[in-house]
């Protein structure tokens, strides 16, 4: 019996906050677009057999008529997976630091990451716009340092959009990492050192593995929300910035058409979902091997 | 879930009840002197809460969606009329409202197409879309005949490539750059004919490299500090933009011109949603609103004109007697008005919208 709850919790949990706002979505996205409250139609008032059979794909056929959503698709699958590299690339050093550093440090240190949180994120992003701009701090100290003599055009273009991406989600890089690291046994380095390896290779050799799991997870937690994002395209990035995110609003709040949008966003799920299945999968098969 | 919803929209009814009378009003952005909120609460006695938007967009969405919770919102004609077809608003019981004479019949015969009989909705402000410009740096850079008050201004993009060096904004609304630019080519600004619409992407894709930023509020800043010296956007907005300039005396000199080829006209409306939690009240702040000394300092301070006759008496001077605010006969002819478009070209205006924005 308590077997049994244990499993049912984390299930109700994936049902009530996962698979039911799903089928929600999926049934709008079979729908078509009506000019009424809600704006699709059928809706569970028709009945149920006519509110199936009025149900089908013609909007997921409609998305491969027109370039722009795989474009978009891409673009957005491109920025968050540079983004998630160089994340990883500024987290990981960090991770590393604090893991090494004196066990009194870290306490604080943990705060340190932690503490821009207590910021609204969107207040967070809207300095970005005041340190980018033409006018902005960055390029009134570039000026002044003698570095440049012309203004840097960076808000309103796509390295705006990497700088904030990873400006934001570097603490969901940080702290798996870091969880990772923390752990490591200290021993198994000098075992490595005194086996012949230089730091380095120990590093690559032992550290590296060790903290796989930390990076993984760290790696899904940047790269899942990038791929979706919006609010930081639309403050920091240019018209030139395409992402499905804001493809997704437009469909959305421009078109009015809630069963495009819909299926755009079933499909942007299943771009995520089936590589995680297919990573657990994997994990899962790895696991039993080694078991 | 509907009856959750219900149960927790009764102890929302149940909470309000228990405290005072509540009315919740959605309006756009930087669009009331909020001492008019203070004045309707003490005269009423009813609890004021005030929230705002920048975007007919958002507030459609939310309208469509149902539920809202709110008893007054603004919505422009166009998408008015589509959320009146849509079933999202009440009809006004005019005899709640004592001070319906106060309006203006000029503008409510033009309101007239959005709403049929304005049975929905009474008139908050209107305004045109037109071009604001810094005359000092655009005189220097084209000449002291530069077409300040043209769409050769914006549209010619031989002038626009001179204009690039000090910097254009346009707004980011596609249903009022691409009547704009379809009047400049002496086509039906409100054409749904996606084919005549379409010639208005070669207008854009001439004169898109010199255009820094398309922007619906940003201009508004942005002129004012002298880092752009052309926007097109809405009346109000560039003359905020010009009174912040002279307010600061930084040697910005904005002049805003309805576009003599044709300018469009467009009216946010006071609505009350179809299922607003407290239509009473919304009648009784749309009935305050109507009062001509009330709507005088709204437009005051705002610097938009309005569809109430009673209140021109007692606007400024420097409102009422500026033809950029209250147009003059002659210019008033010129305007001309959009209808929504339906689904399926709303859908073409979007994507071409998205294709003159980011090249895809």
């Amino acid at each position: 019996m308590q077997r049994f709850a244990l499993i049912f919790v984390p299930y109700l949990w994936l049902l009530a906050l996962f698979l039911v706002p799903f089928l929600i979505v999926f049934k709008i996205s079979l729908s078509d677009v009506a000019l009424a409250i809600p704006p699709y139609t059928p809706t569970l008032k028709d009945g149920v057999g006519p509110f199936i059979a009025a149900l089908d794909f013609e909007n997921f056929a409609f998305l491969t008529s027109d370039d722009l959503y795989w474009k978009a698709y891409l673009s957005s699958l491109r920025i968050a997976l540079f983004s998630t590299l160089m994340t990883l690339m500024v987290g990981y050093p960090i991770a590393y630091g604090m893991a090494r550093a004196p066990e009194e440090w870290r306490p604080t240190l943990m705060m340190l990451v932690i503490l821009p949180f207590w910021t609204s994120f969107l207040i967070r992003v809207y300095a970005w716009m005041g340190i980018l701009s033409q006018e902005g701090f960055l390029n009134q100290f570039l000026l002044w340092s003698g570095l440049i003599s012309e203004p840097l055009t960076i808000l309103n273009t796509t390295t705006a959009v990497y700088i904030g991406i990873v400006y934001t989600y570097v603490p969901f890089m940080i702290l798996p990492i870091y969880a990772a690291l923390e752990r490591l046994d200290g021993s198994l380095i000098e075992a490595a050192e005194d086996l012949g390896c230089s730091r380095l290779k120990a590093f690559w050799l032992v550290t590296v593995p060790l903290s796989k799991n930390g990076i993984i997870a760290g790696s899904f937690l940047v790269f899942i929300p990038a791929l979706g994002e919006f609010v930081i395209p639309s403050l920091l990035g240019g018209s030139g910035t395409l992402m499905i995110g804001k493809v997704l609003w437009e469909e959305f709040f421009n078109n009015r058409d809630w069963p495009v949008a819909s299926a755009v966003a079933v499909i942007l799920l299943l771009i995520l979902i089936v590589p995680i299945i297919l990573f657990q999968r994997n994990q899962q098969r790895q696991a039993e091997a080694e078991g | 879930m509907k009856q959750l919803m219900l149960s927790s929209a009764a102890i929302a009814v149940l909470a309000t009840a228990a405290t005072s009378e509540e009315v919740r009003v959605y309006n756009w952005s930087d669009y009331i002197d909020e001492a008019l909120l203070d004045k309707f609460e003490a005269e009423t006695g009813i609890d004021l809460i005030y929230d705002v938007f920048d975007s007919n967009e958002v507030l459609e969405t939310k309208m469509l969606a149902g539920g809202s919770g709110y008893d007054v919102v603004v919505p422009s004609g166009t998408f008015l009329q589509r959320q009146i077809s849509a079933g999202a608003f009440q009809k006004l019981d005019p005899a709640k409202l004592s001070n319906k004479g106060n309006l203006w019949d000029v503008i409510e015969k033009r309101t007239a197409q959005y709403d049929p009989d304005n049975a929905y909705s009474i008139n908050y402000m209107w305004g045109t879309t037109g071009i604001g410009a810094d005359a000092n740096k655009v005189t220097a850079l084209l000449g002291d005949d530069a077409p300040l008050g043209s769409l050769e201004l914006i549209f010619n993009p031989d002038n626009m490539a001179k204009l690039a060096e000090c910097g254009v904004h346009v707004l980011d609304a596609p249903a009022e750059m691409i009547p704009a630019a379809l009047k400049y080519l002496g086509e039906d600004p409100d054409s749904r004919d996606p084919e005549v619409i379409a010639k208005a992407e070669a207008v854009f894709t001439a004169v898109r490299p010199y255009i820094q930023k398309f922007h619906s509020s940003e201009y508004i800043n942005a002129l004012a500090n002298g880092d752009i010296c052309v926007a097109f956007g809405w009346s109000g907005d560039i003359l905020q933009a010009r009174d912040r300039a002279a307010e600061a005396e930084n040697g910005v000199d904005i002049v805003y011109n309805a576009p003599s080829e044709g300018a469009l006209m467009w009216f946010d409306q006071m609505a009350i949603p179809v299922d607003a939690p407290n239509p009473d009240a919304a009648h009784k702040f749309l009935n305050f609103i109507l009062d001509a000394q009330n709507m005088a300092d709204a437009s005051n301070y705002v610097y938009y004109a309005n569809g109430n006759k009673a209140s021109q008496p007692l606007l400024l001077e420097d409102v009422i007697g500026d033809p950029a605010i209250y147009p003059d006969a002659a210019t008033l002819e010129n305007l001309y008005t959009t209808t929504p478009y339906p689904a399926k070209v709303q859908r073409v205006v979007t994507r071409l919208w998205t294709k003159i924005k980011s090249g895809t």
